[in-house]
């Protein structure tokens, strides 16, 4: 059996592979919007634990930096942010209902199998035993758009970019031992930049329209219907 | 010797349609005569096509009547004993229940010649579709059993809906007649003739075979009932005379069936996996969305019309895996998807034609259709309450009985689909099965809500409480299709045997390890895998039933029962409004899957004057709104342009045949 | 023919010990909310009283509502011989695989819902609405999960399941994590406790399993709790030894069953506390909440078999 091949390490890394696919498909029906953060947090924190291990089996120590990077950012940095952006904006006690939750998350299980379908000719070219997180990691990214396009809240539309970034650091981490430090510092840093510009933006979003509902948005169009 | 009695099967029913003629005003005469030669028909079906099947040969014969160039063929292959057995199976208990059943069309308008006549007819028409190895035979017995149901159908013709539902039912008939016709016309343009032997040796270019197996798929699928070419099901099955009904739906369904088989896996010979996925994946639509709108039905027999497309999904599902292991080199387990499909024919004919000859007892007997004015009648129809408990245990696919066998081994191979390479339909076949799963346990659910509002609590209308048992034959034919279904579901191993025998026409080697273990067990692929001990489950449930009552036994002597009223809680004597209605019951599931129907839900507040509001439910089908009535405004738009040219001004017409006329001096001259 | 006797006695050991597994429960909450609660074999108490007691039937109770409890119970003891919970082997495990014993499930839920139906007062009827429809949507849950673990030891026959992971070295499947958890919530629902639906409820309006038995009295309510403890214990087991199968005994020497013993009783203890836990910190949900919980094991469970086919697969 292809399992008993891997040492238990490479086994660990592939039940948290499918255990952040299912934290990105909780965030598809999250209705609360603290539980959505506290959720992105514990992506976070599995994308550490899946880190420490690869940097761990490859003997690469520079992934211990990236997982101590995503561990300030992804799990302690940005979630405070956002936690501290809700509580100014007063809409802590907001539930967003997620239309037809099933639908959606049948939509999210077809995009796990297209990704797979998608990625089985990519496989033969990593040599990493762990190759197959590549499917597993493109469906995370897929299901965070899903996850933009199916939003109306804007909160719930920052989470789903952070999480297509999640998706996108897991893949180089276990596809390739990790992108080189130069491009892993300038995403960091531009995602710091992202969640601090969003702040600013929801205040003049909700000055501006009133409310955060991106479907108010719409009364931005060009013809009158 | 099979193909004589499958020939005296034909020769039977069409004398049982057209002796009767000779005295077509005494009704009684026509009884004596009709229904024992139909009873023959169907003991000679069943002793032929067993025979055939037992044995595993074929005969064929070549009859000199027919087309000039090509004289009628009629052969008898193990496919079509099984289906023969099947058909007259419930053909000899049709024709047990038949005489108390129609004794009520006696005194009615229509007399009762037409209904005999058009019932030989059509079992005969069935008999030779099953018999037929050429084309044009084929066809002509199609066409003759759907135009006889046709009659059969609108037989009560003096209501509208009946007259327009078998109107909608001839429409569809013929339609998928001609699609099966080009299917046909598509084989035997690249072959060597119309006869199923030459049909069977052509091999034909991958896009073409595609598009003969399309065409076949539909035609037949039209008449099979899968979504979304089901909408003549739900209104025929329900205005036709119920043990009609349990013809059309337990047998004519099977037909179509037989005729998909026939065309795919012998005529087209190589199967494509694209095809069989197509198969699974409308088999599984079919199957939920069959039990979902039978949820929401409250007429007996529209519900168990539903009822029908799911488990025509079901064996869809069968064939649809087999056809995917067919496709990627897997023969054993095509053959353990096919048994599994096969094996499901049998179940459904055997429990649908009891549910629906129970349906009709009900309806003689207390001429109600609707499920909302029946309630208590086990009390006053035991007999007919215990067959029709069997049915609904049979069809939720539960142990011991037989509908769960079938399902269990569409599971089976479903399991199976691992072993592929692509892994893509390795992931989609578990959620097929899944889909089976849900399906399986909807049903359940509906056959409780069916059951309980129907047989069990207080009655709802004086009629129901009125009601009482029906005469003899009806009873004897519900009893041998309750013991039917429990038979086939303790000897599982034995059936499977005999089916294997079917399988191995299109897959020499069989399934061997199915049965390998003996009659006790069925292994499907091997003891490791999977095992069931049908007739030990039976043993054992028994054994623990009696043990529990031997050692309770001594207390009931000692305290027997108190009869009391209902303890309610508390709240009182019980009426039959109390009780919850069949809406009721499927109102959670009616909530959780909204979107699957068209609902129109209103309430009306009490005026000053009444007591209570009014409440209307109105769930609809989409398939007609979406699918049959646009393509109806399409025809409609089409033939008012067309008609356009019949203007009615005689100088139109005089100008046409003017212009024709120049036009072909013109073509002449070139 | 040892092996015939050892499944007669593992079963009775199964038909036996389910009041306890139950009781055991009720005392771990009630010691949770900081109450005495009744000892862990008060449901023996409670049966043998329950078997004394006379019977009342109500007028308009039709044979199918004194059959029904019979046809329960019979099926659920038949269920218990087919589960592997001190020794695999057993030659009665292979007359049912995982979905025959689904089967069985269900065809007691069908008589158990039909009961409810058959006095004709409203909350039997309810009570039969109710459980339908949550078993209607447990039943895909619990068949994905099922196949996902049968696509790894490929086969559904559970003797063969649990004997196969017991001689394969250890190794952490995320498939079967995710079964683990989607059987889990599947078995809560199955077995009707908190928060599916709550078994002490004096509410008719919320029972779901109570009020199609809201009629019965003496032996035959007797049974059908009986029944009900069985399924528990059912469960139990095969989730025990299902996901951590060490302790199973492979032959019939008397130290591999002795120890196979205390280890499913040491499971089935911690598994008891895991439940009481989750039963005190939960609250009930209402019922049309029950789909999303179900949505979410179906979920679990086709992550599982996805996480076979992409991860685990070669």
């Amino acid at each position: 059996m292809f399992m008993a091949q891997l040492p238990f390490t490479e086994q660990l890394v592939l039940t948290l592979a499918a255990l952040i696919l299912f934290t990105s498909f909780l965030l598809l029906v999250q209705n609360r919007i603290v539980s959505l953060i506290h959720t992105f947090a514990w992506q976070g924190v599995l994308l550490f634990a899946a880190t420490c291990l690869m940097a761990l089996t490859s003997g690469r120590h520079h992934l211990f930096i990236s997982a101590a990077l995503t561990l300030f950012l992804k799990v302690f940095f940005i979630p405070w942010q956002l936690r501290r952006l809700v509580v100014k904006l007063d809409i802590r006690r907001e539930v967003e209902t997620v239309g037809s939750s099933p639908l959606i998350m049948i939509g999210g299980g077809a995009l796990v199998l297209f990704s797979y379908y998608v990625v089985l000719p990519i496989r033969e070219l990593s040599l990493l035993a762990t190759r197959n997180t590549i499917a597993v990691s493109l469906a995370v990214i897929l299901v965070g758009m899903l996850m933009i396009i199916t939003r109306r809240k804007a909160i719930a539309q920052v989470v789903g970019f952070m999480s297509m970034e999640n998706g996108l650091f897991f893949a180089a981490v276990v596809a390739t031992y990790g992108m080189p430090m130069v491009v892993e510092l300038g995403v960091a840093f531009d995602v710091l930049v992202a969640a601090i510009l969003f702040g600013i933006f929801f205040f003049q979003l909700r000055a501006g329209i009133g409310s955060l509902n991106v479907d108010h948005l719409n009364r931005l169009h060009e013809v009158d219907r | 010797m099979s193909f004589y009695l499958a020939l005296l099967a034909v020769i039977a029913a069409l004398a049982s349609a057209l002796l009767p003629l000779i005295c077509p005003g005494n009704s009684r005469a026509i009884k004596i005569i009709a229904f024992p030669l139909l009873g023959l028909s169907g003991v000679s079906s069943v002793l032929g096509g067993g025979m055939a099947l037992l044995r595993g040969v074929t005969h064929s014969l070549t009859l000199p009547v027919g087309l000039p160039w090509l004289h009628c063929q009629l052969r008898l292959d193990p496919l079509s004993g099984f289906f023969l057995l099947v058909v007259g199976l419930v053909t000899l208990v049709a024709a047990i229940y038949g005489p108390a059943y129609v004794r009520e069309y006696q005194q009615g308008p229509q007399p009762l010649l037409p209904l005999t006549l058009f019932t030989g007819l059509f079992v005969a028409g069935m008999d030779l579709v099953l018999l037929a190895a050429d084309a044009f035979s084929f066809m002509i017995s199609w066409e003759l059993m759907s135009v006889t149901s046709y009659f059969l159908v609108a037989y009560q013709h003096q209501h509208e809906v009946n007259r327009r539902s078998a109107f909608i039912y001839l429409l569809m008939a013929q339609v998928g007649g001609l699609f099966i016709l080009l299917g046909f016309g598509v084989l035997a343009g690249f072959g060597g003739g119309f006869d199923f032997s030459a049909m069977s040796r052509v091999v034909l270019p991958a896009g073409w075979a595609t598009v003969a197996f399309v065409l076949a798929f539909i035609g037949f699928g039209m008449k099979a009932g899968i979504v979304p070419l089901h909408v003549w099901l739900p209104q025929a099955h329900p205005v036709a005379p119920s043990h009609i009904s349990a013809l059309m739906s337990g047998v004519m369904l099977k037909v179509a069936v037989y005729g998909f088989i026939r065309f795919t896996y012998h005529l087209l010979g190589g199967i494509h996996w694209q095809w069989g996925g197509l198969v699974l994946f409308v088999g599984s639509a079919s199957a939920v969305l069959g039990v979902l709108y039978a949820l929401m039905q409250h007429d007996l027999k529209r519900l168990l019309a539903y009822h029908s497309v799911e488990n025509i999904g079901i064996i869809y599902i069968g064939l649809g895996l087999s056809m995917i292991f067919a496709g990627t080199g897997h023969p054993a387990l095509a053959a353990l998807g096919l048994i599994a499909a096969l094996y499901h024919c049998l179940n459904h004919a055997l429990f649908k034609s009891l549910l629906f000859f129970g349906a009709g007892v009900i309806l003689q007997q207390t001429h109600e259709h609707d499920l909302e004015r029946m309630g208590g009648l086990i009390h006053r129809m035991p007999v007919t309450a215990t067959c029709f408990l069997v049915g609904c245990i049979s069809i939720s696919a539960l142990p011991p009985f037989n509908g769960f066998v079938s399902e269990w081994l569409t599971f089976q191979t479903a399991l199976q689909g691992p072993i592929l390479n692509n892994h893509i339909m390795a992931a989609l076949i578990p959620v097929a099965a899944a889909v089976l799963a849900l399906t399986g346990a909807l049903a359940a659910a509906c056959f409780v809500k069916v059951f309980g509002v129907c047989f069990l609590g207080l009655p709802r209308s004086e009629r129901s409480a009125a009601a009482c048992e029906t005469t003899l034959g009806p009873r004897i034919g519900q009893v041998i299709l309750a013991l039917l279904c429990l038979l086939f579901g303790v000897l599982p191993t034995w059936t499977v045997t005999q089916l294997e025998t079917v399988a191995k026409q299109f897959f020499p080697a069989g399934m061997p390890e199915t049965t390998a273990h003996g009659w006790l067990w069925l292994t499907p692929v091997s003891p490791e895998v999977a095992s069931y001990g049908a007739p030990l489950v039976l043993l054992g449930i028994s054994l623990a039933w009696l043990l529990a009552w031997l050692w309770l036994h001594p207390r009931r002597k000692r305290t027997p029962v108190r009869i009391s009223p209902a303890w309610d809680c508390g709240f009182g004597p019980l009426n039959a409004r109390m009780q919850y209605t069949a809406t009721a019951f499927s109102m959670p599931i009616r909530r959780i899957f909204r979107p699957v129907w068209p609902i129109t839900e209103s309430y009306q507040k009490p005026g000053a004057e009444e007591r209570g509001g009014r409440y209307r439910l109105q769930v609809g089908d989409w398939a007609w709104l979406r699918v049959y009535e646009p393509i109806g405004r399409l025809v409609s738009a089409t033939a008012r342009r067309v008609a356009m040219i019949q203007g009615g001004n005689i100088r139109a017409y005089l100008a046409y045949s003017f212009f024709t006329l120049i036009f072909l001096l013109w073509v002449v001259s070139l | 023919m040892s092996g015939w006797i050892l499944a007669i006695l593992q079963t009775g050991l199964l038909v036996f010990g389910a009041p306890f597994l139950a009781g055991w429960v009720k005392w771990v909450k009630c010691r949770l909310q900081a109450r005495q609660g009744p000892p862990p074999w008060q449901p023996y108490r409670d049966l043998l009283r329950l078997f004394k007691k006379e019977v009342v039937v109500a007028e308009s109770a039709s044979p199918i509502f004194r059959i029904a409890p019979y046809v329960v119970f019979s099926v659920t003891a038949l269920a218990c011989s087919v589960v592997p919970m001190v020794a695999v082997g057993l030659p009665s495990a292979a007359i049912a695989d995982v979905i025959v014993l689904v089967g069985f499930f269900a065809l007691g839920r069908f008589f158990i819902a039909l009961a409810g139906m058959d006095v004709g007062t409203a909350f039997g009827g309810m009570g039969s609405s109710r459980e339908m429809t949550i078993a209607s949507l447990a039943e895909p849950a619990m068949l994905m999960g099922v196949f996902t673990l049968a696509m790894t030891v490929h086969s559904t026959n559970l003797a063969t399941m649990i004997g196969y992971l017991l001689a394969a070295p250890f190794q952490l499947y995320p498939s079967f994590v995710f079964a683990a958890m989607g059987l889990m919530l599947v078995a809560v629902a199955e077995t009707g406790r908190i928060p599916v639906d709550n078994p002490a409820t004096h509410l008719e309006l919320t029972m779901v399993h109570e009020a199609m038995i809201l009629e019965y009295s003496g032996r035959h309510l007797a049974l059908m709790e009986w029944g009900a403890m069985l399924k528990l214990m059912i469960y139990g087991v095969l989730l025990a030894n299902l996901f951590c199968p060490w302790g199973v005994a492979v032959d019939y020497a008397p130290l591999p069953l002795l120890l196979g013993l205390a280890a499913i009783t040491g499971k089935l203890l911690l598994l008891g506390t895991a439940l009481a836990v989750a039963e005190t910190g939960l609250a009930k949900m209402r019922l049309f909440r029950v789909p999303q919980y179900l949505g979410l094991a179906f979920i679990l469970c086709l992550l599982g078999m996805l996480s076979h086919v992409i991860l685990e697969m070669n």
